[in-house]
């Protein structure tokens, strides 16, 4: 029976590690995602699992021997937010090309600088191309329920990558929420016993993991590595179907909410689509026909489907919460946007930076960029593209 | 998953490449001919050496073979040419020379 329950983020997501019991887990504190790694150790010290801690002196080494213990054949993990992943640059790509289905728990926040320990999504967008599947949640709920998810998707066998299941730092890894928690028989028996097909610790069947390449082969492993990046998308939905008949909670790649018949719709990622729900009833009592559009996956990035998504609205307002300095707007609204133009989808898009780091972002501002936009398919003004929300001026 | 990676080449499709391109054997380090790198040789003068072994433990790619406590000429398959073994040496058996071979 599922049991009903109040967490934060972190404690929902410690929760799932316990239920999960993998066999290793290196980490090194940092806030905001400190707390998985405590609770998950003052789970071990009760004796509630059997996870084999690893207290690490560095995020490169707490990747280093994420991915050490999965090519010996352990189901591994680690969890960092911010500056923690920006140290295990080099592994992350190395999990991926490697092959290794290992999971992180990423707390979302800020990469200095400044210096900010507050959400955004500079953390996870910096590292978006590293080869990771990565799969954002709005609350603490999503957060639990996709960490479940991870481990079927990141083992299938057409899969073999790892995932980084992102929540946001503060605002869904602290604040309190209700929570419908799985039972453990269910959780075991949904993620499955791990059993590799090739591992280092295998007496009789050597094995080398992530030799040196030559041009003449390192161009075939990169295709094959984006293969696989493809046949996620078809088990990430399959795996979220067998999610449903054991949780009854939906997911996709994307969630739409009241979008069918929108004029314009918001599309944004992480806790601020609560914000923007809310916000989007508000303006339909009102009369005006706004949706939103979440993003759960952004990698694979689902841009038929985006595009197909967002066909039948006049224009979409791209909501980023990271900067990259291309002068251009931010990394969703560039994929988004080359997303429409690629798949025909024949409407106007408009690109937001807002929340970063930490910024508020109320339920007034997404009034008033439904307004402005209104006003601007009304009587055909141009809107100023890449306007940072809440900025002082 | 596991194949016999001697039969994968440098015209195997990447469909028939291993994932991560693991490989399925050891040792396949002797398979790679790293002597081609080298741009000065290292000489052995026979007739000098005391056979006091001081060289083989230096040399950075084994490729001093030493057999019944003694060694043998260069294994210039995968000699790099570093030159390490001719500054261990104190009898002067060991002579650095320009050149490949």
């Amino acid at each position: 029976m599922p049991k009903k329950d109040r967490m934060s983020g972190n404690e929902a997501v410690a929760y799932a590690i316990k239920q999960v019991n993998p066999d290793v887990m290196p980490a090194f504190p940092i806030t905001p995602s400190t707390e998985i790694p405590q609770l998950v150790s003052t789970y071990i010290a009760n004796g509630q699992m059997d996870t084999e801690f690893i207290p690490v002196e560095s995020e490169h080494s707490s990747m280093s021997a994420t991915i050490g213990a999965e090519a010996a054949g352990a189901r591994s993990l680690t969890a960092t937010s911010s500056c923690g992943l920006a140290l295990m640059w080099e592994e992350l790509l190395l999990a991926a090309s490697n092959r290794m289905p290992c999971v992180l728990a990423l707390v979302n926040r800020t990469l200095s600088g400044p210096i900010n320990i507050n959400c955004d999504h500079s953390d996870s967008m910096g590292a978006r191309d590293t080869g990771w599947i990565q799969i954002y949640a709005e609350d603490n709920q999503e957060a639990y329920d996709n960490f479940i998810q991870a481990y079927p998707i990141a083992e299938d066998k057409n899969v073999h990558l790892p995932v980084m299941i992102c929540q946001d730092g503060f605002i869904t890894s602290h604040a309190v929420q209700n929570i419908e928690l799985l039972d453990d028989d269910t959780v075991k028996d949904f993620v499955g016993t791990y059993e590799p097909e090739e591992f280092l610790l295998n007496p009789g069947k050597p094995v080398a993991v992530g030799p040196y390449s030559v041009s003449n082969y390192a161009m075939e492993a990169k295709k094959n590595q984006e293969l696989a990046m493809e046949n996620s998308k078809e088990v990430i939905l399959r795996v979220a179907g067998e999610f449903e008949r054991v949780s009854g909670r939906s997911y996709g790649f994307f969630e739409e909410y009241r979008t069918g018949d929108a004029d314009y719709i918001m599309l944004i990622m992480g806790s601020a689509a609560g914000t923007a729900k809310q916000a989007c009833d508000d303006l339909r009592d009102k009369g005006m026909k706004v949706g939103v559009l979440k993003l759960r996956v952004f990698r694979p990035f689902p841009a038929k489907e985006i595009a197909k998504a967002l066909s039948g609205c006049k224009c979409v307002a791209i909501m980023d919460r990271c900067e990259c300095y291309n002068g251009n707007g931010g990394p969703l609204s560039m994929e988004v946007c080359a997303a429409l133009f690629k798949y025909n989808a024949g409407i106007k898009a408009v690109s937001y930076m807002y929340g970063l780091a930490g910024r508020d972002f109320t339920v007034e501002h997404v009034y008033d960029i439904f307004d402005e936009i209104d006003a601007a398919i009304k009587n055909g003004k141009e809107i100023e593209q890449y306007q940072y929300i809440g900025l002082r001026k | 998953m596991r194949t016999d990676v001697n039969r994968i080449n440098e015209s195997t499709p990447h469909q028939e490449l291993t994932e991560g391109l693991m490989m399925f054997a050891g040792g396949t380090s002797k398979e790679f001919k790293t002597g081609e790198w080298r741009t000065s040789t290292p000489v052995f003068i026979k007739e000098k050496c005391k056979q006091c072994l001081l060289c083989a433990p230096v040399c950075p790619d084994g490729s001093i073979p030493v057999k019944d406590s003694k060694r043998d000429d260069f294994d210039y398959d995968h000699c790099k040419g570093c030159g390490i073994c001719e500054k261990a040496c104190p009898f002067g058996a060991i002579e650095m020379r320009e050149g490949l071979s």
